[in-house]
C-alpha cells in the first residue's frame, strides 16, 4: 500500500492541527507533541473543521460547537447522543523528519 | 376596630408598624407623614448621594405593603396639632382624624447652627430624599461644597458629594472629626484617610456667615478668615421632633419623654425613634429604635412585658476605604479604665480598646474595622475577658478565615441594624436552604440596614450553606483543579511563562478546549504580555485573528474606531469584498463593516489589501467603541464624544480581557450609542463626564453602574485606564464586566481604581502602559506567517516503503 509524502514535521507545531488536502478528501493532521495522528476533518456533528479545533492529550475538541473526538480512536467523546460511528482515522508515519500519510 | 395613628413615616414608626402586625390585625392603622414618599431606608441617603445607590433600591415598604396590610398612608401630610382630650390629629391639610392609640414617631430635623445667611440658596442639609435628590441635582464636577459639621453624617455627605466630582471641604468645630466617637489619635487617622480621598478638612473653625449675593458664595469664619463655597451641606447635629409632644401636653423634654414600655405620660400615646428621650438619652442610630418599635409593639397590643433597655450605641461610618467604628464609652480619663491599643501608621490602622474590671467598655478602629462584631458582641455581654487577655486585638494564631465566624455563640448578632444574631442566620440557611446573600436578606432582613455586615454573612453562609461557592472558588478546569485566583499567584511565583508549563507542572499535562484559552490569557496579563505565546492553547479565532463560521469559513472586521471611517476606507473595503468574492458585507450590531463568508487562505491577502488594523472581532479582548455624533455636530451635544471614543479605542485595542470588553461614548444623557449598557461608558455632560461601568445589553440587560464623574477628558481617560486594568486582573477568565462589578459591588470597585490610593493606581497604569506596549495588531501577522497558518497543506509525492 502506498503512503503519500505530506510534510516536514516542524510544519506542524506541538499540539497543534493542520489541513491537508488530498484529491476531494481533507485531512486534519495534528502534532499532538508526542506523535502525529490523523483523522477525517469533518466533524460528524455538523461537519466542522477538526483541524482547527484545539489539541489537549491525544483528544480534539471541534472549533464550533465543542464535541470532543478521540485522535487515537476516532470516538466521539462528548455530546455524542446520536451514537455516532466514530471519525475515519488515517495511518501516519513519520520517516527522517519527513511525514507521511496513507488514505486508502 | 380600634383606630391606631402613626405620626411619622420614617424607620422607627414603621418598624414598628411591622411588628404591631405579628402580634394583630385589629387595629384600623394611619400613617402620615411629611414626606411623600413611602418608608425607605434613611440610612442609604448616603449610598444614593454616592450614586451607589438609586431612590428606588432603598425603599423598605413599597405601597402594596401598606394596601395589602389594609394601612392607610397619608403621604405629604404634615400633621400641625394633637387634641389629647378629643382624641384627633389635625393634618396641614384640615383633616382631623380621630384615634384610640397614637404613635408619635416624628424622627428628627437637621440642627441648623446660628449664623446669618443659611437661607441664601444652595445651602443644604441632609436628612430627607429630597435633600438627598437637591443635592445630586446641584453638585457638578469642580464645584467647591462645604459641609459643615465633621460627623458620621457629614462625612458622609462629602464622600458622596466627593464622588459627584465637587471639590469638598469639611469644615468642624472640634479639634479632630467624629469628636464624640473618637479619641485625638483615632481622629488624626481618619483625618489623614480623609485627606487621602481628595476630601479638604478644616479644623476647630466655627462658621460664622454664609456669604454671598442671593445664592451662596463664601463662608466666613469667627476667625475673620474666609472661603468659597458654592454649595453648603449643613450636619451639624439633629434636635428631636419633638414639639408636637408638647401641643398634645405629655411631659417633653430635649425629646418626648418614654419610659421603658414606651409609654409617655398621657395613657393612649406612646413614642418611639428619634424624637424620644429615655432616662436623659437621645437617639441618633437605628438599631435601638428598631427595638424600641418591638417594645412598643408588645405593649400597644396588651403584651405588655418586654422592656427598653439602653445598650452602647455602636457608630460606623459608611465610606468605602474609610473603615470607622466606634461604641460604648470612649473615655479614658477614668483611672479604672485600662487601655489597650495598637497602632500602625503606614497601614492607617488604630485600634483601642476600654477596658473596666476585666470587661469591655468601649472600642475604637480605625483603618480595620472587620472585628466590630467581636467587639460589639463584648461590650452588650459584658463577658470576662481575663482569659482572652493576650488575644482582644489579634485572634490566636492558626485562625482560618472561617473559624472566626464558627466560634461565634449564635446569640451574637451579626446584622446590628436589624437584631439579626447568627442563630437566626443559620437557622435560615438550615431550615430554608437559603444559599444566597439575597435570599438571606429576603428571609431574615439581614444585611438590609446600613450593609455593613454582609461579609459575615457571606462568611456564615459559606461557611454553612452547602450550595454556597464563591466564583472565585471555583476551581478551572478538571486539568488544571485550582480557582483562578490560585493559579493566578502559581504563575506570578513560579515565573511560568507558558499555557503547557503550567499544565505540565500543575496539571494533567494535556488540557483541554477549557483551560487553555483561559491560561493562555492569564499568563499574558500577569506577565503584561511577556509570556510565551503558545498558539497551540488558543482557539482558532486568536490563532487566524478572524471569527470561525458555521461552514469553517471566517468573517473579516476591520477596525473603525468610534465607527468613523471615510470615504476612501469604504472604497476599499468594497474593492475588496469585490476581489475576494465575499458573500455578504453587513453593518454590525457595534458601528463597523463586517465582510462575511471568507475562506482561510484569503484572509491575510485581504488584510494586506484593505490596509486596516484588525477589529478584534473574534477575540476576548478589546471589541470597540461605539460614539454618537456629539458636540462636533449634535444639535444638545455637551462634549466631543467622537474624538473621546476613537482616542479610547486606540489606548486599548489589541489588548485582551477575560471577556470581551466593548465600550461607547455619548455626548449627552440621551445616549444614543447606548453607554449606559456597555462594559464601559463615558457620558458626557456640560462641564463634565460620568464614567460608567459593567452594563450589559446581552443575554441579559444590566444598567451600569456610575464609577465617578470627573470635570476633563484627561481624567475621564484615567478612571476608564483604572476600571480597565482593574477588571484585567481580577475578573475571572470568561467574566463579563457586568457580573464581575455585581460580583464586587460598585462600591469595591471604586476603592480599589478611582479611590484607590497613590501608589495602587500608578501600578495599575504602569501594568497597562506595559501591556500596551508589547501588544501589537494581530493583522500583521500576514507579513511572517507560521507555517500553514491560513494554508492547507498540499502532498508532495506518494511513496513506497519496504
Ligand atoms: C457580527 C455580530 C452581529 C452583527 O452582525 O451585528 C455579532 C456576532 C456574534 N456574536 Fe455578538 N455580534 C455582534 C454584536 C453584538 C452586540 C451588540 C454590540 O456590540 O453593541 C451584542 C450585545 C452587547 C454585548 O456584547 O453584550 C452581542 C452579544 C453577544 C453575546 C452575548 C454576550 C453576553 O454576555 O451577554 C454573545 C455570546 C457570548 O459572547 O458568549 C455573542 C456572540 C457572537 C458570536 C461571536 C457567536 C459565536 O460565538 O460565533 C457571533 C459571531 C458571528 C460571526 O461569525 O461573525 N454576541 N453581540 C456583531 C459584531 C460586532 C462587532 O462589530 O464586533
Ligand atoms: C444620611 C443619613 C445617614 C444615616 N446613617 C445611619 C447609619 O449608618 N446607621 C444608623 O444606625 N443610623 C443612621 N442614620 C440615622 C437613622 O436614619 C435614624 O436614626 C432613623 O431614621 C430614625 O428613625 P425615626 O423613625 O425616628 O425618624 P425618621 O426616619 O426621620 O422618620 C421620621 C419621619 O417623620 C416625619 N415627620 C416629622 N414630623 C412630622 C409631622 N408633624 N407630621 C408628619 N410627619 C412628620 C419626618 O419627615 C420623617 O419622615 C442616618 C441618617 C441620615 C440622615
Ligand atoms: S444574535 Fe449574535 S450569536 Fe445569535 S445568531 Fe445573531 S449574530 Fe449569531
Ligand atoms: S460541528 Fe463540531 S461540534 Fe458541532
Amino acid at each position: 500500500m502506498s503512503w503519500i509524502q505530506i510534510t516536514e514535521t516542524e510544519n506542524i507545531p506541538p499540539r497543534e492541527g493542520r489541513t491537508v488536502k488530498i484529491g476531494e478528501l481533507s485531512i486534519a493532521l495534528f502534532n499532538t507533541g508526542e506523535k502525529f495522528l490523523a483523522v477525517e476533518n469533518r466533524c460528524p456533528h455538523k461537519g466542522g473543521p477538526l483541524a482547527d479545533g484545539i489539541v489537549g492529550g491525544t483528544t480534539v475538541t471541534c472549533p464550533l460547537h465543542n464535541w470532543r473526538i478521540c485522535l487515537e480512536t476516532g470516538e466521539v467523546s462528548k455530546g455524542c447522543d446520536a451514537q455516532l460511528p466514530p471519525v475515519t482515522q488515517f495511518p501516519v508515519r513519520v520517516e527522517e523528519g519527513l511525514i507521511y500519510l496513507q488514505t486508502a | 376596630m380600634k383606630q391606631l395613628v402613626v405620626i411619622g413615616n420614617g424607620m422607627a414608626g414603621v418598624a414598628c408598624v411591622e411588628q404591631i402586625l405579628k402580634f394583630t390585625h385589629d387595629f384600623q392603622i394611619t400613617i402620615f407623614g411629611d414626606e411623600t414618599h413611602v418608608n425607605y431606608n434613611r440610612i442609604m441617603l448616603s449610598s444614593v448621594l454616592a450614586g451607589e445607590k438609586s431612590a428606588d433600591d432603598i425603599v423598605i415598604n413599597d405601597i402594596d405593603w401598606y394596601q395589602s396590610n389594609g394601612i392607610t398612608p397619608r403621604l405629604g401630610v404634615r400633621v400641625t396639632a394633637i387634641d389629647s382630650e378629643a382624641r384627633t390629629v389635625t393634618g396641614a391639610d384640615g383633616s382631623v382624624t380621630r384615634f384610640d392609640k397614637l404613635i408619635i414617631a416624628t424622627g428628627s430635623s437637621a440642627f441648623v447652627p446660628p449664623m446669618d445667611g443659611v437661607d441664601k440658596k444652595n445651602v443644604h442639609v441632609f436628612r430627607t430624599l429630597d435633600d438627598t435628590r437637591d443635592l445630586l441635582e446641584k453638585s457638578r464636577p469642580g464645584c467647591k461644597a462645604v459641609v459643615i459639621g465633621g460627623g458620621l453624617l457629614g462625612l458622609e455627605a462629602a464622600r458622596g458629594l466627593q464622588v459627584q466630582g465637587c471639590a469638598v471641604t469639611v469644615v468642624h468645630l472640634g479639634d479632630r472629626l467624629m469628636d464624640r466617637q473618637l479619641d485625638p489619635t483615632g481622629g488624626m487617622f481618619l483625618n489623614r484617610k480623609m485627606k487621602n480621598l481628595g476630601v479638604d478638612v478644616l479644623l476647630q473653625k466655627s462658621a460664622r456667615a454664609l456669604t454671598g449675593n442671593g445664592k451662596v458664595e463664601g463662608l466666613r469664619f469667627a476667625d475673620g478668615e474666609e472661603i468659597d463655597a458654592e454649595l453648603v451641606v449643613i450636619a451639624a447635629g439633629i434636635r428631636p421632633n419633638s414639639a408636637l409632644g408638647k401641643l398634645a401636653g405629655v411631659e417633653v423634654n430635649r425629646g418626648i419623654v418614654v419610659n421603658e414600655f414606651m409609654e409617655t405620660s398621657h395613657p393612649d400615646i406612646y413614642a418611639v425613634g428619634e424624637c424620644t428621650e429615655f432616662r436623659g438619652e437621645l437617639f441618633g442610630l437605628v438599631a435601638p429604635l428598631y427595638e424600641q418599635g418591638k417594645v412598643l409593639a408588645a405593649t400597644i397590643t396588651g403584651n405588655k412585658g418586654p422592656a427598653f433597655e439602653s445598650k452602647a450605641q455602636a457608630a460606623k461610618l459608611k465610606i468605602m476605604g474609610v473603615d470607622v467604628f466606634s461604641a460604648g464609652v470612649i473615655d479614658d480619663s477614668d483611672p479604672d479604665v485600662e487601655v489597650v491599643a495598637y497602632e500602625d501608621r503606614s497601614l492607617g490602622i488604630y485600634k483601642k480598646l476600654f477596658v473596666k474590671d476585666n470587661r469591655l467598655v468601649g472600642v475604637i478602629l480605625v483603618g480595620d474595622a472587620s472585628d466590630d462584631h467581636k467587639y460589639k458582641s463584648w461590650l452588650n455581654s459584658g463577658e470576662d475577658l481575663s482569659k482572652q487577655r493576650k488575644h482582644l486585638l489579634f485572634p490566636p494564631p492558626s485562625a482560618d478565615g472561617g473559624l472566626d465566624v464558627a466560634q461565634m455563640p449564635d446569640s451574637e448578632t451579626v446584622c446590628g441594624c436589624n437584631g439579626v444574631s447568627k442563630g437566626t442566620i443559620v437557622d435560615a440557611i438550615h431550615t430554608h436552604g437559603v444559599e444566597t446573600l439575597a435570599q438571606l436578606k429576603d428571609r431574615t432582613r439581614a444585611a438590609t440596614g446600613c450593609g455593613s455586615c454582609s461579609s459575615v454573612c457571606t462568611q456564615l453562609l459559606k461557611a454553612v450553606a452547602p450550595g454556597f461557592v464563591e466564583d472565585k472558588q471555583k476551581v478551572l478546569c478538571a486539568c488544571v483543579p485550582f480557582p483562578q485566583e490560585k493559579l493566578k499567584d502559581i504563575i506570578r511565583s513560579q515565573k511560568l511563562k507558558t499555557a503547557q508549563d503550567v499544565l505540565d507542572i500543575y496539571g494533567n499535562g494535556k488540557g483541554c478546549a477549557v483551560c487553555k484559552p483561559a491560561l493562555s490569557y492569564l499568563l499574558d496579563v500577569i506577565h503584561c504580555g511577556e509570556h510565551e505565546e503558545d498558539r497551540s492553547a488558543r482557539f482558532i479565532n486568536d490563532r487566524v485573528h478572524a471569527n470561525i463560521q458555521n461552514d469553517g469559513t471566517f468573517s473579516v472586521v476591520p477596525r473603525m474606531r468610534g465607527g468613523i471611517t471615510s470615504p476612501a476606507e469604504l472604497r476599499k473595503i468594497a474593492d475588496v469584498a469585490e476581489k475576494y468574492n465575499v458573500p455578504l458585507v453587513k453593518v454590525t450590531g457595534s458601528q463597523r463593516l463586517d465582510l462575511l463568508g471568507v475562506k482561510k487562505e484569503d484572509l491575510p491577502k485581504m488584510w494586506a489589501d484593505l490596509g486596516m488594523p484588525s477589529g478584534q472581532a473574534y477575540a476576548k479582548g478589546v471589541r470597540m467603541v461605539k460614539t454618537c455624533v456629539g458636540e462636533q455636530f449634535c444639535r444638545f451635544g455637551t462634549q466631543d464624544s467622537i474624538s473621546a471614543g476613537v482616542e479610547l479605542e486606540r489606548r486599548y485595542e489589541n489588548l485582551f480581557t477575560p471577556h470581551k470588553y466593548k465600550m461607547a461614548v455619548v455626548g449627552c444623557p440621551r445616549n444614543c450609542a447606548e453607554a449606559t449598557v456597555k462594559d464601559l461608558g463615558l457620558i458626557g455632560q456640560e462641564g463634565s463626564w460620568q464614567v460608567v461601568v459593567g452594563g450589559a445589553a446581552g443575554k441579559g440587560v444590566r444598567k451600569a453602574d456610575l464609577l465617578v464623574t470627573v470635570e476633563t477628558t484627561e481624567q475621564a481617560f484615567e478612571a476608564s485606564d483604572l476600571f480597565f486594568q482593574y477588571y484585567r486582573e481580577n475578573a475571572n477568565y470568561l467574566e463579563r464586566t457586568y457580573d464581575f462589578v455585581e460580583r464586587l459591588g460598585i462600591e469595591k470597585v471604586r476603592k480599589d481604581t478611582v479611590y484607590a490610593a497613590p501608589e495602587a493606581k500608578k501600578g495599575l497604569i504602569e501594568r497597562l502602559r506595559k501591556s500596551k506596549d508589547k501588544s501589537y495588531d494581530a493583522w500583521m501577522e500576514r507579513e511572517a506567517p507560521r507555517p500553514f497558518q491560513f494554508v492547507q497543506i498540499e502532498p508532495v509525492k506518494e511513496a513506497v516503503f519496504a
